[in-house]
């Protein structure tokens, strides 16, 4: 029906963040339930979210998350505003364009610690 | 057959997959603040690695924190695992794997929502063993 235009990779990416961001939601409901076992046990399962590779993860997660709000924002757009049907393609470009703007900023704060760099917020764990 | 999708034009008539598609967009709207403040907090205004048992126990002084985070939750697990039920609903067609996999959202949300929920509930800091302000 839109195969291959910008409604169905909108769409597609839309599923596959949302999945993504699932599946994050269930292992953080784990990571937290770890506060029970005390303080040990938790940090030992936070600490984890300091690594490069879970920092990585992380810039995942952020870009999706964004793009997903976003998205979701340009999807409410098509449903009740009567013109949002014709501008969805321009619209979709201003999905990409805010999530990169948003994502850049973000990605700096959470990757800097990976290269040694402290990006001057509250104790980077350095 | 029903084509049930988040995605798309109003489901008209009523019922469950109304209530759904209003339940997505309203949870949506309320998710993006919520879910961007969270990110914001734990991984901008204070490094992940910082969100320690101790960081943890000053914020759950406050009941506005346990009250913020159980209703981010509630609805990112009630959003997402309706998401998840129309993925199995598009992709799934045969009845029997339906049902099951159906069955099998159903039972993971309900236990990751008793789990996320005592977790928040019975969460009381273990006095004098605080540990460090930040892991490396």
């Amino acid at each position: 029906m839109y195969k291959g235009q910008s409604g169905m990779w909108s769409w597609l990416l839309h599923r596959i963040t949302g999945l993504g961001i699932l599946l994050f939601l269930l292992i953080h409901i784990v990571d937290i339930s770890l506060l029970g076992f005390g303080p040990t046990v938790y940090n030992e399962g936070i600490a984890l979210f300091g690594l490069t590779i879970v920092r990585i993860l992380s810039l995942a997660l952020i870009g999706g998350l964004l793009y997903h709000s976003f998205n979701g924002v340009r999807i409410m757009l098509i449903d009740f505003w009567p013109r949002g049907t014709r501008y969805q393609g321009a619209m979709f470009a201003v999905v990409m364009i805010l999530t990169i703007v948003c994502f850049l900023p973000m990605a700096y704060f959470v990757i800097a610690p990976a290269f040694g760099i402290n990006p001057g917020n509250v104790a980077s764990g350095m | 057959m029903r084509v049930s999708t988040g995605y798309g034009s109003r489901p008209s008539g009523g019922g469950f997959e109304t209530f759904s598609w209003y339940f997505f967009r309203i949870s949506g709207v309320l998710l993006i603040f919520l879910a961007i403040i969270h990110l914001f907090l734990n991984h901008v205004a204070t490094d992940v690695s910082c969100t320690s048992y101790q960081l943890i126990s000053i914020r759950y002084e406050n009941p506005f924190w346990r009250l913020y985070d159980w209703l981010l939750l509630t609805l990112a697990l009630l959003h997402g695992m309706n998401g998840l039920r129309i993925v199995v609903d598009d992709y799934v067609r045969t009845r029997g794997w339906r049902l099951t996999l159906q069955s099998a959202v159903g039972i993971v949300t309900l236990v990751f929502f008793l789990l996320g929920t005592i977790t928040l509930i019975t969460f009381h800091p273990v006095v004098g063993a605080l540990g460090p302000n930040c892991i490396k």
